[in-house]
C-alpha cells in the first residue's frame, strides 16, 4: 500500500514537470530573451515569480528549464539504453576472450568522471543541449552495458535457457522471450534513476557554464546566476532548486513503484 | 545398438581438477538406467555432458554416442536436431527451470510449436492435453511459476520435456526438492509416463530409495568414478565397497521409514 503511495506521487510528480515542458513549447508568460522587466523584481502580479538581474521573467526561463532537464534526461536515457544495453548484450553473450575485454573497457569507462567526459564533449562540439545529452548519454551507456551484462549472464545461467536451448529453440527466440522480459525490470527500474541523475549531472554541467547557453538555459545555470544575488532576490535560487529535487525525487519514486508493477513475481504482495 | 552410449567420459575443469572419470554405460531404447551419488559426484556433469551442455569452462573427452550420433565436440547445429526429438532433460532445480515471467501454458507451448509445427486452436489444445497427461488442472496455463507449487511446477517441467516426444528422458533430480509424497507422485508419473511413450530414462539421484523407484538398473558414481555398475536388485543384495554400502544402509532406512519395500 505504502508503495502505491510512493508510484503515484512520483507519477505526479514528474507528470508536473513534463506538463511545463510541454506547456513552454507553446506559450510562455514572456518571450524567452525578453529583458523588459525590471531588474531583480520580487514576485508580483506582472512577473509572477519576479525577474533576474537582467530583467528576464523567472517564470518563463524555469518553464524552459523544464524542457531543457526533460530532453536531457529523455535523450541520455535513450542513447544510454541503446548503446549500453546493446553492448552489455554483446558481451553477455560473448566468449571468455570478447567479454574479458569489453568489461575491462566498461570498468575504465565507468571510472572515468563523467564532468571530465563531458568537457572534453563540450571542447570538441561546443556547449549545446546536443553536447550535453551526448556527454550524459556516452557516460550512462557505460553504467547500463555493465549492469546488462551481467543481468544477461545471470539469465543465461538459468535452466529454463538450457531447457529451451535443448528444445532446439534459437538464440534470438530465446533473447527475445526470455533474456529481454527477464532483464527488462531491472533495467527500467534502472534507467528510471539514470534519468533523475542525467537531469542533474546537466544542471552541474550548466552550474560551470558547460551546458545549453542563454536565453535558453537549465535550471543549473539559473542556479549559478543567482548564486551571486542570492540574499537579496532568494527566488531566483530556491525555484530552480526546488524543480529540480520535484524532478528527481519524482523519478526516484516512479522507479521504485515501477519495480514492483513490472515484475508479476512482486505483484498483489505487500 | 544402444540409444544412448557413454563411452570412457571424462570432464576436467579449466584448472585441471577431474570431475567425471572415465564413465562408461549405455541405455537401450525403452531401458532405465539410475545414476547414483552423493552430492559433487558429478551426476549432473554426466548428464549435461550426454546432453551437449557442459558449461564453456569444461572441458570433455572419451564419446558419447545419442542415437549414433557423437555429441561431444560435435556443433551446435547437428546437436539442435538431436536434442527434444532424441533426448530432453528435466533439471534438479524446478525455481529456475521455468521462465519466472511466462505463464506456464506459454512455456509449454514452445516445444511443441516447434516440435510439432502446431499453431493456434491446435497449439492450445496440445498444450491442455500436455497438462492433463501430467495430471496438471487447465487453470495451471494461465499462472505464473511463482503462482503455483513445486511439484505443479516440476510437472510443467515435465510436460515440455515430453511435448517433443524424446526417446530418451534425463531427468536429474527432478524430485530432490519436492517434499515427501509429493516426490512419490511425481515418480509414478514418470514411471507411467514411461512405460506409455515406450520412452528410455536417465534416470539421477543421491538417493537410492528414490532410483529403486523408477529403475532396475544402476551406475554409482563416486567422485566421478563409476564403483558399481548392475543391476538394482544385486546392488542392493551386495553392495560391495563401502561407498555403495553406505548408500544401501541410508537408503533402507529411508524406505523403513516411509513403509516401503526395498
Ligand atoms: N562449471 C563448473 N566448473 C567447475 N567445476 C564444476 C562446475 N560445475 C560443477 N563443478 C564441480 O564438479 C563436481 C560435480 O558436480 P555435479 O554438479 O555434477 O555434482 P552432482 O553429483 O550433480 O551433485 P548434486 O547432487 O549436489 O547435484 C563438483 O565438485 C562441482 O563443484
Ligand atoms: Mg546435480
Amino acid at each position: 500500500m505504502r508503495r502505491r503511495v510512493f508510484l503515484v506521487t512520483g507519477i505526479v510528480l514528474v507528470a508536473l514537470v513534463l506538463a511545463v515542458a510541454l506547456v513552454s513549447l507553446f506559450w510562455t508568460p514572456f518571450p524567452a530573451a525578453d529583458t523588459t522587466g525590471g531588474r531583480l523584481e520580487g514576485p508580483g502580479a506582472h512577473h509572477l515569480l519576479g525577474t533576474d538581474k537582467l530583467g528576464r521573467d523567472l517564470l518563463t526561463r524555469l518553464m524552459i528549464g523544464a524542457r531543457i532537464a526533460v530532453a536531457v534526461g529523455l535523450g541520455a536515457v535513450a542513447l544510454g539504453a541503446v548503446l549500453g544495453g546493446l553492448a552489455g548484450l554483446l558481451a553477455g553473450f560473448a566468449n571468455r576472450w570478447l567479454d574479458d575485454t569489453l568489461a575491462a573497457l566498461l570498468d575504465i569507462l565507468i571510472a572515468f568522471p563523467t564532468l571530465l567526459l563531458a568537457m572534453l564533449v563540450v571542447a570538441a562540439r561546443g556547449a549545446s543541449l546536443a553536447s550535453a545529452i551526448v556527454a550524459i548519454g556516452l557516460a550512462m551507456s557505460a553504467i547500463v552495458a555493465r549492469l546488462t551484462r551481467v543481468l544477461v549472464k545471470r539469465v543465461l545461467a538459468m535452466d529454463y535457457v538450457t531447457a529451451a536451448r535443448t528444445s532446439g529453440v534459437s538464440w534470438p527466440r530465446i533473447v527475445t522471450a526470455h533474456v529481454l522480459p527477464n532483464i527488462w525490470p531491472t533495467l527500467a527500474v534502472n534507467l528510471a534513476l539514470q534519468f533523475g541523475l542525467a537531469v542533474l549531472a546537466e544542471a552541474s554541467l550548466s552550474y560551470l557554464g558547460l551546458g545549453p547557453p542563454p536565453p535558453n538555459a537549465s535550471w543549473g545555470r539559473l542556479l549559478q546566476e543567482a548564486q551571486s544575488t542570492v540574499l537579496t532576490a532568494p527566488t531566483g535560487a530556491i525555484a530552480p532548486g526546488v524543480l529540480l529535487v520535484v524532478l528527481v525525487v519524482g523519478v526516484n519514486l516512479l522507479a521504485d513503484g515501477l519495480r514492483d508493477v513490472a515484475d508479476p513475481t512482486r505483484r498483489g504482495h505487500r | 545398438m544402444s540409444l544412448l552410449t557413454v563411452s570412457d567420459l571424462t570432464v576436467s575443469s579449466a584448472d585441471g581438477r577431474t570431475l567425471v572419470d572415465g564413465l562408461s554405460f549405455s541405455v537401450g531404447r525403452g531401458h532405465r538406467l539410475g545414476l547414483i551419488g552423493e552430492s559433487g559426484s558429478g551426476k549432473s556433469l554426466t548428464t549435461l555432458a550426454v546432453a551437449g551442455l557442459l558449461p564453456p569452462g569444461l572441458r570433455a573427452s572419451g564419446t558419447v554416442l545419442l542415437d549414433g550420433t557423437s555429441v561431444l565436440g560435435a556443433p551446435e547445429r547437428s546437436l539442435n536436431r538431436l536434442r527434444g526429438r532424441v533426448a530432453a532433460v528435466v533439471f534438479q532445480e524446478p525455481s529456475t527451470a521455468l521462465d519466472p515471467l511466462m505463464r506456464l501454458g506459454h512455456q509449454v507451448a514452445e516445444p511443441l510449436r516447434r516440435h510439432q509445427g502446431l499453431r493456434g486452436a491446435a497449439l492450445k489444445a496440445a498444450v491442455l492435453a500436455s497438462l492433463e497427461e501430467v495430471a496438471l488442472p487447465a487453470r495451471v496455463a494461465r499462472a505464473y511459476p511463482h503462482e503455483v507449487s513445486g511439484g505443479q511446477r516440476q510437472r510443467a517441467a515435465i510436460a515440455m520435456a515430453l511435448a517433443c516426444r524424446p526417446a530418451l528422458l534425463i531427468a536429474d533430480e527432478p524430485t530432490t526438492a519436492l517434499d515427501v509424497t509429493v516426490q512419490a507422485e511425481v515418480l509414478a508419473l514418470l514411471d507411467r509416463l514411461a512405460t506409455a511413450h515406450e520412452m528410455a530414462l536417465l534416470f539421477v539421484s543421491h538417493d537410492l530409495a528414490v532410483v529403486g523407484k523408477v529403475t532396475d538398473e544402476v551406475v554409482v558414481l563416486s567422485a566421478g568414478r563409476a564403483v558399481r555398475t548392475g543391476p538394482l536388485r544385486s546392488v542392493l543384495a551386495d553392495p560391495g565397497d563401502a561407498y555403495t554400502a553406505a548408500l544401501v544402509a541410508s537408503a533402507r532406512r529411508l524406505d523403513e521409514a516411509l513403509g516401503g519395500a526395498l
